[in-house]
């Protein structure tokens, strides 16, 4: 079990990493998700041990390892952009952590061959990295770091430079993966789609600081403040009633009676239906509502029109 | 970059001491010995410099030649360097590896294969160009050609051709364009390179003393008669003073140009930015350059083997034959290949030291990000091997560094004017090792020592080895710090060539020639080998 407490990573007076408290539970998947600079891979890299300046403890099934340099951690960690060794190729990158550990030739062998089939390059040992795609280039670098069996896989936007139809396939593939093996994983990205998909547990960061907590479909459906409301794609209003509510764009429809009024700003096809953005009418002049609207609903507003809008019954309602 | 601050310290002081010793230390000799013979501040013998008329005009002439030197090769090697980065023919990479060997050629190859030209019974002898001015600029305008196309051409292969296209489109035309985009973005390539070529072309010591002529002389060559021939020291230290100003301010300029970096400039791939000639105009463009580069660069070296081979009586090897002996009614002369077997020598053991100095120097500097390190590792190669050898010449011939008599002085004189060469060509490479790697490999268990091995030490290997045929091929050619150190009886192969070019004769002349056959060839093996592993990457020198 990975703990870590108040790790606080601070460059040139700016704190990209502040007081930061996280567990991981042997063969857990945690993600820490956030915008760019919330400090994730900081927090990585602190965990790691790659951050000299950073304060704070890191643990191993209760062992203080803070002190311990980050060769003899054990903590494997997959870079955003791969960085693999330009002057071996595939089967010398992936092969180099068991060559650390001093393994017999024949193992390093067996195991770099059996890591290359799992992930899925079967015979692509001697391949130099400069010919790789971008894909392949993913999968040595995960290769490299699951090849040495470290205790824990940190894992650095895992999927961050590849195109969509790809993403999404190797999402799927990586999770059965890591279920299969029963790897304790800690990943960090901005993706929401990533993130809901692989983790087990999400830890929402922003500006260096943990937002909410808590198992996928509960963040998704209860996000505890107005952040993490916004950045999961949430409407935050006070238009309706006294409080402070979060309600999801497909939580909104155009009423029928006068509701809450405001102008069409936007309208963006989104396929399966239209997306408006609504500034509202004094005195909530401030909020612009994000509201979806079904293809076949009987009327398809405009860019400034005049709309009524409800909350829709059913629909999922967060106070904040 | 590298584990402890205690094995940093180490390694910088390897090169700083050597400096320290036998540079600095024979440097600041000369300085007093100019200003204070006698351990008396005498000025005298520099106010000789400013008042003499001949010595004025001396440094004057220096001045004017190293300038128009510079125009000329800039403004011939322009067009060039754009021709070798920005357009794709077949034998590309070959040319642009035979440019490159003309700079490196030993100086004493290049004033032989000029006089061959230029001189009574070469082929324009009839310009009677030997011993003048224009002979001296021809010859650095093939000496220095390379520097402009490797630095500006360096950088105008990874310029990203759609910066100038989008002028275009928006209505420039494409001369315009040119000047609008690509030069803003090329000027401090040009700068640096036109500094380059100025400080070379100014301390330009063997292409001078042998192209000429007696009346011809500049700060460089003055120092060499002063001392060799009219053991006049106090004057020789003073115009050493003189000419170390002059550098030391030419390179403070040179520093300045090359760290203002100027507009940020969008890189590309070499690969990307090329493409085949695709109108007349750019194939006779293409044509005229690839010319230009074989007459300049491949005619002075035909003429000089072509020559070599032709003794009195028909063509032949009478001149090889005739290296194996002295000849009769010469003076204290060696056997020429004597003299190349002394040389070879003296460049392995200067190699050795250039490269284990010069290593632990790029590894400095590359540790730090303060540039005067950089600076002061360059130092050596702007202050001109004639100071270095007259340095050593009053320095190091008394307590308490009594080297006199040593064979090892020559090594360590040819390794120093290597170790600028050595630090530049290894430094940036290991600069440029993504720090990420290492992180790597840390994650992955590797120690500090083992990521220096498992990391650091391949990337830079193909990088030490093209450092260690330039200092082999260097060592090999340096004639101006050599001349002043070497024993009579033991010369080096570019000394028994001068002394032989000064010798009146046919014989003594053809010797000379195959001599300078065999030093080229050499040299060129050695650059052409190792030029394959240079990790092609935006200029640097």
């Amino acid at each position: 079990m990975l703990q870590v407490d108040q790790i606080r990573v601070v460059y040139d007076g700016f704190v990209a990493v502040d007081a930061v408290d996280l567990t991981v539970g042997d063969g857990e998947i945690v993600c820490v998700l956030g915008p760019s600079g919330s400090g994730k891979s900081s927090l990585l890299r602190a965990i790691a041990g790659l951050e000299p300046g950073a304060t704070g403890r890191v643990s191993w099934d209760g062992v203080d390892i803070t002190r311990v340099p980050t060769h003899r951690r054990d903590f494997g960690l997959m870079f955003q952009d791969h960085a693999l060794f330009p002057h071996r190729d595939v089967e010398g990158n992936v092969a180099f952590g068991l060559r650390m550990q001093r393994l017999p030739r024949a193992e390093i062998d067996t195991r770099t061959r059996q890591t290359l089939d799992l992930v899925g390059l079967a015979g692509f040992e001697h391949r130099p990295i400069a010919e790789l795609s971008g894909g392949e280039q993913q999968r040595v670098a995960l290769a490299r770091a699951l090849a040495a069996q470290p205790r824990v896989l940190m894992l650095d936007e895992p999927l961050g430079a590849l195109d969509r139809a790809l993403r999404e396939r190797l999402v799927a593939e990586l999770r059965a993966l890591f279920v299969r093996l029963g790897l304790t994983i800690l990943f960090v990205t901005h993706d929401h789609d990533e993130a809901f998909a692989l983790a087990d547990r999400l830890v929402v960061m922003h500006d260096g600081r943990i937002e909410q907590t808590g198992v996928p479909t509960e963040v998704w459906r209860r996000p505890g403040n107005e952040f993490v409301a916004r950045f999961l794609g949430w409407n935050v209003t006070r238009a309706f009633g006294d409080h402070v509510l979060a309600v999801r764009p497909d939580g909104l429809r155009l009423a029928g009676d006068p509701g809450v009024g405001g102008v069409v700003r936007a309208r963006t096809f989104r396929r399966e239906h239209f997306l408006l953005d609504v500034r509202l009418d004094a005195p909530h002049h401030d909020e612009v509502l994000r509201v979806e609207v079904p293809l076949d609903a009987p009327r398809i507003p405009d860019v400034d029109d005049r709309v009524e809008l409800e909350i829709a019954p059913g629909a999922v309602v967060t106070r904040l | 970059m590298i584990p402890s601050r205690a094995a940093r310290i180490a390694v910088a002081a390897v090169p700083i001491a050597f400096l320290a010793l036998f540079f600095v230390y024979p440097v600041a000799s000369i300085v007093g010995r100019g200003l204070a013979p006698d351990w008396r501040l005498d000025l005298d013998p520099l106010a000789r410099v400013v008042t003499d008329a001949s010595l004025r005009h001396i440094a004057w002439f220096t001045v004017w030649q190293a300038t128009l030197s510079t125009i000329l090769t800039v403004v011939i090697a322009l067009p060039g360097a754009f021709v070798l980065a920005r357009y794709r023919f077949r034998g590309r990479g070959i040319v642009h590896a035979l440019v490159t060997v003309p700079f490196v050629l030993p100086t004493v190859v290049v004033g032989s294969a000029f006089v061959a030209l230029l001189g009574d019974g070469g082929p324009l002898g009839a310009l009677g160009l030997d011993q003048t001015l224009g002979a001296i600029l021809i010859a650095h305008v093939f000496f220095n050609y390379a520097v402009v196309v490797r630095t500006v051409g360096g950088l105008w292969s990874h310029l990203d051709p759609r910066t100038e296209e989008a002028a275009r489109v928006l209505g420039a035309s494409r001369w315009r364009a040119f000047r609008a985009v690509t030069l803003p973005a090329l000027r401090p390539a040009i700068a640096a390179a036109a500094a380059i070529v100025f400080l070379f072309t100014f301390t330009s010591f063997g292409v001078i003393l042998i192209l000429g002529g007696p009346r011809t002389a500049t700060l460089e060559t003055e120092i060499y008669r002063q001392t060799a021939q009219l053991l006049n020291l106090p004057l020789a230290a003073a115009l050493t003073v003189v000419q170390l100003v002059a550098i030391i301010g030419l390179l403070f300029v040179t520093g300045r140009i090359e760290g203002r970096r100027g507009v940020s400039l969008r890189l590309r791939a070499a690969k990307e930015t090329s493409r085949r000639p695709s109108t007349a105009g750019a194939r006779s463009f293409l044509a005229a350059n690839l010319a230009v580069m074989a007459l300049l660069l491949g005619v002075p070296l035909l003429v000089l083997i072509e020559r070599s081979f032709h003794p009195p009586g028909g063509y032949g090897l009478g001149f090889y034959r005739a290296l194996g002996e002295v000849h009769a009614g010469s003076t204290s002369f060696v056997a020429p290949v004597d003299a190349i077997a002394n040389s070879v020598r003296f460049a392995f053991a200067a190699t050795v030291l250039a490269i284990a100095v010069g290593g632990c120097a790029a590894v400095a500097v590359a540790s730090t990000r303060r540039r005067w390190l950089d600076t002061a590792f360059a130092l050596p190669l702007g202050v001109s091997a004639v100071t270095v050898g007259f340095g050593f010449l009053i320095a190091l011939d008394h307590e308490p560094f009594d080297f006199r008599g040593s064979s090892w002085l020559i090594p360590v004189a040819q390794a120093l004017v290597a170790i600028p060469f050595v630090v530049r060509i290894m430094a940036p490479v290991l600069r440029a090792i993504d720090p990420r790697l290492r992180e790597a490999a840390s994650t992955l268990g590797a120690s500090p020592a083992r990521v220096w091995r498992e990391i650091d030490l391949p990337i830079v290997a193909r990088a030490a080895l093209v450092a260690t045929g330039f200092a082999f091929a260097i060592s090999l050619g340096e004639f101006g710090a050599t001349v002043f150190i070497v024993r009579p009886d033991a010369p080096t192969l570019p000394v028994l060539i001068y002394r032989l070019l000064g010798q009146p004769g046919p014989q003594n002349f053809g010797a000379a020639m195959a001599a300078s056959v065999i030093l080229m060839a050499l040299t060129a093996l050695v650059i052409l080998a190792v030029e394959r592993f240079r990790v092609g990457s935006i200029g640097t020198f």
